[in-house]
């Protein structure tokens, strides 16, 4: 991958570091981002316990408040849920989660994107129309609308035990399905850009593959719009996980999110037990905005021609 | 007095890597019925020079300096209120482009109607009559119906048509027009033009004609400005600046007409192209492109040398006017 | 004519849609537990549950039960609901009035926020006003609506206690038999006013940077330079030539949008416990209520199918210009 090695040095010289130093919010924004993301890496060492691990809870912790307050337990910075578990420690763990999920549905998006983009414009014809009008309608009827209703299927066809079981993985699929088409049409005018030029005719002439040839010379072109895209689809995943969670489609309570924390603090909160969707809450807003506020910022920088919508 | 005078005007553009100027000091006189051509090539800044008129430069450009009398008024010193009394009611303008010109979800009687009313106390009936009547003068047919036509529905030669119509709508001291043909097909510009020039002359109505094509100027002026890299290098009385040329600009864009020269040969294209406003050479701006530079090009601008009426910014003005240096 | 063709067109189009949708819809019906299960229960031998399937049709080949769907949907009949034991698509017509008030609630907020703002961010970029519009647009999209929901019942309900936190009151308006909306008594908008701002929550930040980076773009073209030559008063140029060119592609993304409002409406309808087709949906999944959570999906589905078709008409009437053949891109 050597184009790779040569974009890196070009991105290193550009001015986008330059603009990068100047800029204070693109920097608070990138500083938030990346102690979130080496939290939730972290998290195992940083938590003080496992709260994915019944074992380690007590339910006679239950509801303890944050150790401001009166009744706080230095034990529990943070406070406990309704079940004992260490606020803190569920958070940094819920954060793993969202973080894994929003990153590996952007993954499944970007590949599938990435292909179909490939596939659409260098076939052209019926099965560029076919894609392009999926891609349509999917986006007309929204991400979180096909990720509830085919999630909500799941669920009832598997029942609630074996769902909880695969949760993750469907969140990834799903969110990751739902989501090609963005990839997929800036990929797609690439090619169609790209496809005019004479060199693919030369390589067709000797022989070689026109759409390896043409895959090797548009990916490292769409580089910064595919950049710009991810970062705020990343954003976009994992609040849509917060909302599937929410729902109670999304991460159960036994292994969750920051939407799941959200979620199961909800009750409480008219009951006076304030802290259990407030602390997720905050987590989850802070991460979202730092990166939406960068992803605005490398738009702004980058400046790639993205479609609109 | 003329009815325009616009005295050592000159704009500006604040950029990221410094201020461009777009005119240096430019003087031009305009007198009531009369037609002025302003010439150049693309850059040259003779569009600025019509916008800088109405006040109507995208910001963040400006006029940085000089004067424009128009009857009686300095239009650089007006306020937004004042100016737009001037705009569309004293001075109408011609765009270039007639598709881009109209807007596309406005009927054409409606963007001639509010035209008047944004200048007269007119009733809306009394408005499309008047309407209806320009539409007929510009020769087009059946003008009541077409008044609730949108643009779209038309072609671009009668889309000009229209645009020339509302500039004529509240019978002003002068239209500027803005390469009025250029985007048209070839078959209908000279038919634009003779009509542009023949309500001009009926209406008595002053005419600013911005062009790159000196054929079209020699056709319509009376007298014309040639522009270079935002400066006046010649100007003076249409019929001596065509025949006798002086600046070796002037004389290579009539040496690029078509038809100049023996049938079948090549055109005289002037070697090169203009520099963009980041990069004007000192001294002449025209000296890298000029067949007859001398060090003394190099060294500073020349100053307008006025021949006797027809005015040059050329060192060599008077060798070159007498054939010396030819 | 061209318009007739394109209304075909269109129709098709949306028709296969719906076809897909009922397939989607049918196979899950088929594949969620067994529904004699939920009809006779687990007592019945093994023998006359044979003999009842048979009678039901359920051993027919895949098609043929396909088609007996298809027949009864375009009938109106989308099944039984197992939970409240009705017609789901009655049970769907008793929750669609909550969520129609909930929608309009909330598009009339978008409307009345968005269209100034966003023209007011266009016009002048460089105001204090703009500068927070557009911060705040960032800040808005990155709070999820359930928690925009939570926070407005938190302030408003448990802490000032002005407005109420769940439900659509009692003092409900019947305007035609089986319709009723809250718009009409005190009581039902007071109900009605944090769950319409928490759905409009996530469409502000979104319209309003719509609106203002078409109207700048608008703002920019030939006509607008044009409209101030003729010396016509801001007012006009902004608000009918700057306006109207704007409102072209707003419609187009908006109405669109219809698919994330409904989506919208199920998270902020769970928080409110607002008696609409959103919550009606989610107890559904909860209960496995299947023949509900096809009615719904397939009632959704007609909805964004005929919302879409009716925005491209509407577009290609308030266009003049939009060329009729094929589809507007």
């Amino acid at each position: 991958m050597n184009w790779i090695a040569t974009r890196m040095t070009a991105f290193l010289g550009s001015d986008v570091l330059y603009r990068f130093r100047r800029d204070p919010v693109a920097m608070a924004a990138f500083a938030v981002m990346a102690a979130f993301v080496l939290a939730a890496m972290l998290a195992p060492w940083l938590s003080s316990m496992n709260p994915h691990d019944p074992a380690q809870i007590d339910i006679m912790n239950s509801e303890i408040p944050p150790v401001w307050q009166a009744g706080g337990e230095g034990a529990f910075p943070l406070g406990t849920d309704i079940q004992g578990r260490d606020m803190l420690s569920a958070i940094l763990y819920g954060l793993r989660i969202s973080i894994i999920i929003g990153v590996f549905a952007v993954m499944v998006q970007m590949t599938l994107g990435v292909v179909i983009g490939l596939v659409s414009g260098y076939m052209g014809g019926k099965v560029d129309a076919f894609f392009m009008r999926l891609a349509d309608i999917q986006l007309a009827m929204s991400t979180l609308m096909l990720a509830i209703v085919a999630l909500a299927v799941f669920k009832a066809a598997f029942g609630a035990d074996l769902y909880e079981d695969l949760a993750i993985v469907m969140l990834i699929l799903v969110i990751g399905f739902a989501e090609w088409p963005q990839y997929a049409r800036t990929i797609r005018a690439s090619v169609l850009a790209e496809k005019k030029k004479e060199y693919v005719d030369a390589a067709r002439v000797i022989g070689l593959s026109a759409p390896v040839i043409m895959a090797r010379h548009i990916l490292p072109n769409t580089l910064s719009p595919l950049l710009v895209i991810s970062t705020v689809q990343v954003a976009n995943a994992i609040i849509n996980e917060a909302a599937l969670s929410f729902l109670g489609l999304g991460m159960p309570v036994t292994m969750p999110s920051l939407g799941s924390l959200i979620s199961a603090g909800f009750e409480y909160i008219l009951s006076g037990a304030w802290w259990i969707t407030t602390f997720p809450s905050i987590a989850l807003i802070s991460l979202i905005l730092a990166i939406n506020l960068l992803g605005d910022w490398l738009r702004d920088v980058l400046n790639p021609r993205l479609f609109k919508g | 007095m003329p009815l325009l005078d616009v005295r050592d005007l000159r704009v500006e553009f604040p950029t990221r890597h410094g201020v461009l100027t777009a005119l240096h000091d430019v003087d031009f006189t305009v007198d009531r019925g009369e037609r002025l051509g302003i010439v150049g090539e693309s850059g040259a800044g003779k569009s600025v020079a019509a916008f800088a008129i109405l006040n109507l430069i995208s910001r963040p450009g400006h006029i940085a300096g000089g004067s424009i009398l128009f009857e009686g008024q300095n239009l650089t010193r007006l306020s937004i209120h004042q100016m737009r009394r001037v705009r569309g009611n004293r001075i109408s303008m011609i765009f270039q482009d007639p598709m881009m010109t109209l807007n596309p979800v406005l009927t054409i009687g409606t963007q001639m109607v509010e035209t008047l009313k944004a200048h007269r106390k007119i009733g809306d009936a009394e408005a499309r009559r008047i309407a209806a009547t320009r539409l007929g003068e510009v020769k087009i047919p059946s003008p009541d119906k077409r008044l609730d036509s949108y643009p779209h529905e038309l072609s671009g030669g009668m889309r000009q048509r229209v645009v020339i119509a509302i500039a004529l709508l509240t019978e002003p001291a002068l239209i500027i027009a803005d390469e009025p043909t250029t985007a048209l097909d070839v078959t209908i510009q000279a038919e634009i033009m003779s009509l542009m020039l023949d309500l001009c002359k009926t209406h008595g109505v002053g005419l600013i004609l911005i062009t790159h094509d000196l054929a079209v100027v020699s056709q319509v002026t009376q007298r014309v400005v040639v522009l270079y890299a935002g400066r006046v290098v010649e100007t003076g009385k249409t019929a001596r600046v065509v025949q006798d040329p002086v600046h070796p600009y002037t004389r290579g864009l009539l040496a690029a007409l078509p038809g100049e020269g023996t049938a079948g040969a090549r055109l005289n294209q002037i070697r090169g192209s203009m520099p963009p406003l980041t990069a004007v050479p000192a001294g002449c701006p025209f000296h890298p492109r000029c067949d007859h530079v001398q060090d003394s090009c190099r060294a500073a601008l020349p100053a307008l040398e006025d021949l006797d009426g027809h005015r040059v910014r050329c060192t060599r003005a008077r060798d070159l006017a007498s054939g010396v240096a030819a | 004519m061209a318009i007739v063709a394109f209304l075909i067109k269109r129709l098709m189009q949306a028709v296969l849609v719906m076809l897909v949708i009922s397939l989607i819809g049918f196979s899950i019906q088929d594949n969620l537990g067994d529904p004699l299960r939920e009809l006779v229960g687990q007592s019945v031998p093994e023998a006359e549950r044979e003999a009842l399937r048979d009678r039901m049709g359920l051993n027919d080949p895949f098609l043929e039960q396909y088609w007996r769907f298809l027949g009864n949907a375009v009938q109106g009949d989308l099944g039984i609901s197992y939970h409240f034991k009705r017609p789901a698509l009655d049970v769907i017509a008793d929750k669609f009035p909550a969520t129609v008030d909930l929608v309009i609630g909330a598009t009339i907020i978008i409307v009345l926020v968005s269209v100034p703002l966003g023209c007011w961010c266009a016009i002048r970029p460089r105001s204090w006003l703009s500068r927070v519009a557009m911060g705040a647009s960032i800040v808005g999209i990155s709070i999820p609506v359930f928690l925009t929901a939570i926070f407005l019942i938190y302030v408003f309900s448990v802490n000032l206690g002005w407005l109420p936190s769940f439900g659509r009151g009692e003092s409900l308006v019947e305007i035609v038999p089986g319709w009723t909306t809250g718009f009409l008594t005190w009581g039902g908008l007071s109900h009605l006013i944090l769950p319409s701002i928490a759905l409009s929550s996530i469409f502000l930040p979104l319209f309003i940077r719509l609106i203002r980076s078409e109207m700048m773009e608008v703002l920019e073209q030939d006509y607008i330079r044009y409209a101030w030559a003729k010396g016509l008063a801001p007012r006009r140029v902004w608000f009918l030539h700057a306006f109207k060119n704007t409102l072209l592609p707003v419609i187009t993304v908006g109405g669109v949008q219809i698919g994330l409002m409904l989506a919208y409406t199920i998270l902020t309808e769970t928080v409110f416990q607002w008696p609409g087709l959103g919550f009606m949906f989610i107890e559904a999944v909860t209960r496995v209520d299947t023949p509900l959570i096809i009615a719904y999906i397939i009632i959704v589905g007609l909805i964004f199918v005929v919302t879409n078709t009716v925005v491209d008409l509407i577009y290609t009437l308030v266009n003049p210009t939009v060329r009729l053949v094929g589809a507007p891109s």
